[in-house]
């Protein structure tokens, strides 16, 4: 069963999973960082409160992310066919899971840099920190191995998304496990895309914690 | 320096607005070391924050050299809190930056050349003690040791005033005594003007000039350390300064005091009066006094109470009388 054709399929389906999750996770940060930074400072003990704005912000995030993923990728393929083209193949899918992990990355984001201390940010308005100064050079520093923590979380968790989006041609192996073991009952092949992918959410999340460890100072 | 006029606090809380500052008064001079007192509540930190704004106060003046800070556009007050260091009591170091990078902080927000800054940094760090960790993380430094770096990151931008806010409060007492001597060389050597607050006695005493001791909001007594120290006026200043009143102690001291009477003080109930005034109480071990014409001659020794507070008081009490004493131990 395992014939050439078959291997080269799931080489093929690696590399366009990897593809998927590595640019929608890039992508997801892209939006989801700076609103993260939005939800975290606009709060009404953060550093620049503005009520209204966190509080509407907070409640569009909550409706995204109240939408399962499944109907949300069904619900945006109009847009999805408006920027990619197609709706089909794994650029596709990109879209729907840039938007359905943006507001996780937000969330994710805003507990970060949450964890950072009051008072190191009081120090840094003491010496007369801009807002902006106190973002990237205390904020996002200070919170860097918790942020590295958070993305391989999200990195995995874009995994399991774009498996999902097999059911709709998404590609990857999500596609290769639907197609095989659920159209054809080649339970196999579904076995070994499983297996296939928890080894990657594995190598990602014990990456993601090394190098947050790697670069936190605190404790050594 | 600064001047508070009127200076009023509170907070809209859910029970209702709760005054944390009422109508505080304070000059602090130029080159004093100025010290807050007050028993924990009683609104020191809040006051220390309304002096840069990083609490906005209800109503009130504050005026810091010359300006009117509650006047100042955002980006002038931005300025001027770059010539005001503040030092807290749990460090505030930027845990994920180096020692040098600490101090490099606040030069880098006032836009101070990389080589010039980094010079800056690394002469502060020396002038601290710390000239051989200025690549450790605040990890792996000692409470002291982030308290020096905490002292020299806020000196970096040579600021006129420091404001500490307890900063004694999470180091051991010899930790302390270190800390403060360094403030001590800093207020010599750069003129920098102090502002301490403390819930301990001893910070004020071993440091400061001047002293207001505050009580639910309100300054209740202010004056040179000494005056207060010898006669405290009001309550709250008698709970800081003196022993819980009346208390019989025991006398487990191991110092004591031999006090000389050479015919130039009047003759009046010294001990007694000591005692009492200090509210201090002292063992006669040895006496041998005569009266001549009114004035005391001979030599008394006095044991003395275990506890530095009630030492120095007796001291500065015996100071003001031009009474000659010297201190001896207690061989037992």
């Amino acid at each position: 069963m395992f014939e050439r054709a078959m291997l080269e399929l799931l080489g093929k389906g690696i590399l366009e999973t990897l593809y998927m999750t590595v640019v929608s996770t890039f992508m997801a940060y892209v939006f989801g960082l700076p609103l993260g930074v939005l939800l975290c400072i606009t709060d009404e003990n953060g550093i620049y409160p503005i009520p209204v704005v966190n509080k509407l912000l907070g409640l569009i995030i909550n409706f995204l992310r109240s939408v399962p993923f499944l109907i949300l990728l069904v619900f945006i393929l109009p847009l999805t066919r408006a920027i990619v083209g197609t709706t089909i193949g794994s650029t596709a899918t990109i879209v729907p899971l840039v938007v359905g992990a943006s507001p996780f990355v937000a969330r994710m984001v805003e507990s970060s840099l949450k964890e950072v201390d009051s008072g190191v940010i009081e120090a840094a308005q003491s010496m007369g920190s801009s807002t902006f100064q106190i973002i990237y050079k205390v904020l996002l520093p200070e919170a860097k191995p918790s942020l590295i923590l958070g993305a391989a979380i999200t990195i995995t968790t874009i995994l399991g998304y774009s498996a999902m989006a097999g059911f709709v041609g998404g590609g990857g192996l999500g596609t290769i496990a639907v197609n095989y073991g659920y159209y054809r009952y080649q339970r196999d092949i579904m076995a070994v895309t499983v297996i296939l992918l928890v080894l990657i959410v594995q190598a990602f999340q014990e990456i993601g914690m090394r190098i947050a460890k790697m670069a936190d100072k605190r404790v050594k | 320096m600064i001047s508070l006029r009127n200076l009023c606090k509170s907070f809209e809380t859910a029970d209702g607005t709760l005054e944390v500052l009422k109508n505080i008064n304070l000059d602090i001079k130029k080159g004093e070391i100025f010290g807050i007192i007050g028993l924990s509540g009683a609104g020191k930190s809040t006051l220390v924050r309304c002096i840069n704004l990083l609490e906005k106060p209800t109503s009130g003046e504050v005026i810091f050299d010359g300006m009117n800070m509650m006047e100042l556009s955002p980006k002038e007050l931005l300025k001027v809190r770059q010539a005001m260091g503040m030092v807290f009591q749990s460090f505030n170091l930027l845990q994920q930056r180096t020692a040098l990078r600490n101090v490099l902080y606040p030069l880098e927000i006032a836009g101070v050349p990389k080589d010039k800054a980094r010079k800056k940094a690394i002469e502060l760090l020396e002038m601290v003690g710390l000239g051989d960790k200025l690549n450790a993380y605040p990890s792996q430094l000692s409470g002291g040791q982030k308290q020096r770096v905490a002292i020299a990151r806020a000196l970096a931008t040579e600021p006129k005033v420091l404001l500490c806010d307890e900063i004694t409060s999470a180091l051991d007492p010899n930790t302390t005594r270190s800390i403060l001597e360094l403030l001590q060389s800093i207020n010599r050597k750069l003129g920098v003007t102090i502002l301490m607050i403390t819930h301990e006695m001893e910070v004020i005493e071993q440091i400061c000039h001047r002293v207001a001791v505050i009580n639910d909001g309100m300054v209740v007594e202010m004056g040179e350390v000494r005056e207060v120290f010898l006669r405290p006026r009001s309550e709250t200043a008698r709970q800081l300064i003196l022993p819980k009143g009346g208390e019989i102690r025991r006398m487990t001291g191991k110092k004591c005091l031999r006090i000389i009477f050479d015919g130039n003080s009047a003759f009046e109930p010294i001990i007694s009066n000591m005692t009492l005034e200090c509210r201090a109480v002292v063992n006669i071990l040895y006496a041998n006094t005569k009266s001549i014409e009114g004035k005391a001659y001979g030599e008394m020794l006095l044991q003395l109470p275990d506890d530095e507070l009630s030492i120095k008081r007796i001291l500065a009490y015996l100071d003001e009388k031009r009474i000659y004493y010297r201190e001896e131990e207690i061989n037992v």
